[in-house]
């Protein structure tokens, strides 16, 4: 909500970004990557790193965040903080109750 | 409208928590519940997402410039897209019903039986979320359906389009929820199996 008036090649640049980045999601799925590495849940943190790139493209430039002001930006950073409070400590919860275990499978 | 989104993120967040702990505490069944998950359609209807957002953030754009004709055509192309997705979606559902792997009303796991609990508990958070998302999509139609009435009688200028920027922002916000659900349903065990 702030005017500014993006131009459209900057759409289709992102929009082909998120279609790439599309592509790379299913690629990365084919591949093992945690037997590959040995690295346990990288084939997962791979995933969700694209999925959180491409969450950011999204919000930054669709949803003109990179020309909002700084209280859209709290409310914006608000949101994942508040998620990752909720997702991590609960989740820390479980595992020192047992119910979870923290271990490489 | 930022502010409800963020109530928004808490929402799902509730239920992406679910997830996580669901998959943590049964992995091997979780992956075996997700393999019945078609990773072609569910990509095609990420694909189309992206493309709705793009005719989204045009149609903002057009509306910015003044120009209703653009903004209008923008807008039906955005709703014709959320269509094909529930479209998609549909079709997806009456698959897993015909398949048996629809929790609680006609649900018959015939593979490992260790893993049944943990499989109809993923089909069931699968159908929470996807559905729940799902109801939304409906919602964002709804209100582009009322945005393109309001754009055809003329009701934005670029000094007033205040109505317009806020579906986007509410259309982005249902598709980046699906850019997560997308890797994080369909994709947990390699494709070609």
């Amino acid at each position: 909500m702030s005017g500014h008036i993006v131009p459209k090649k900057t759409y289709y640049t992102i929009f082909l970004l998120l279609m790439i980045l599309l592509a790379v999601t299913v690629l990365i799925a084919y591949l093992d990557l945690d037997h590959a590495t040995g690295i346990g849940g990288l084939n997962i943190i791979v995933a969700l790193s694209i999925a959180f790139t491409k969450m950011m493209l999204v919000v930054m430039y669709f949803m003109h965040m990179k020309w909002s002001n700084k209280l859209t930006w709290i409310f914006g950073g608000a949101s994942i903080l508040w998620l990752v409070i909720m997702l991590v400590i609960t989740m820390a919860d479980y595992i020192s109750r047992g119910w979870v275990m923290f271990t490489n499978r | 409208m930022w502010a409800f989104l963020v109530t928004e993120v808490m929402f799902f967040g509730g239920l992406f928590l679910a997830y996580t702990f669901l998959r943590w505490k049964h992995h091997d069944a979780v992956v075996a519940a997700s393999g019945h998950l078609d990773w072609i359609l569910g990509g095609v209807n990420t694909g189309v997402l992206l493309v709705s957002s793009l005719t989204m953030a045009m149609a903002v754009h057009a509306a910015q410039e003044g120009k209703r004709k653009a903004t209008v055509n923008f807008l039906i192309l955005t709703m014709i897209l959320g269509a094909v997705f529930l479209g998609v979606k549909a079709f997806e559902y009456s698959h897993k019903w015909h398949d048996g792997l629809f929790p609680g009303f006609n649900f018959h796991w015939i593979e490992n039986p260790a893993y049944a609990g943990g499989a109809e508990m993923f089909l069931f958070l699968y159908f929470v979320m996807t559905g729940l998302h799902g109801l939304h999509m409906v919602v964002g139609i709804g209100l582009v359906a009322w945005i393109i009435k309001r754009a055809n009688r003329g009701d934005f200028t670029p000094e007033y389009n205040i109505p317009v920027e806020i579906t986007g922002l509410y259309w982005h916000f249902v598709d980046i929820v699906w850019i997560f659900l997308y890797p994080l349903l369909y994709l947990i065990q390699p494709p070609h199996h």
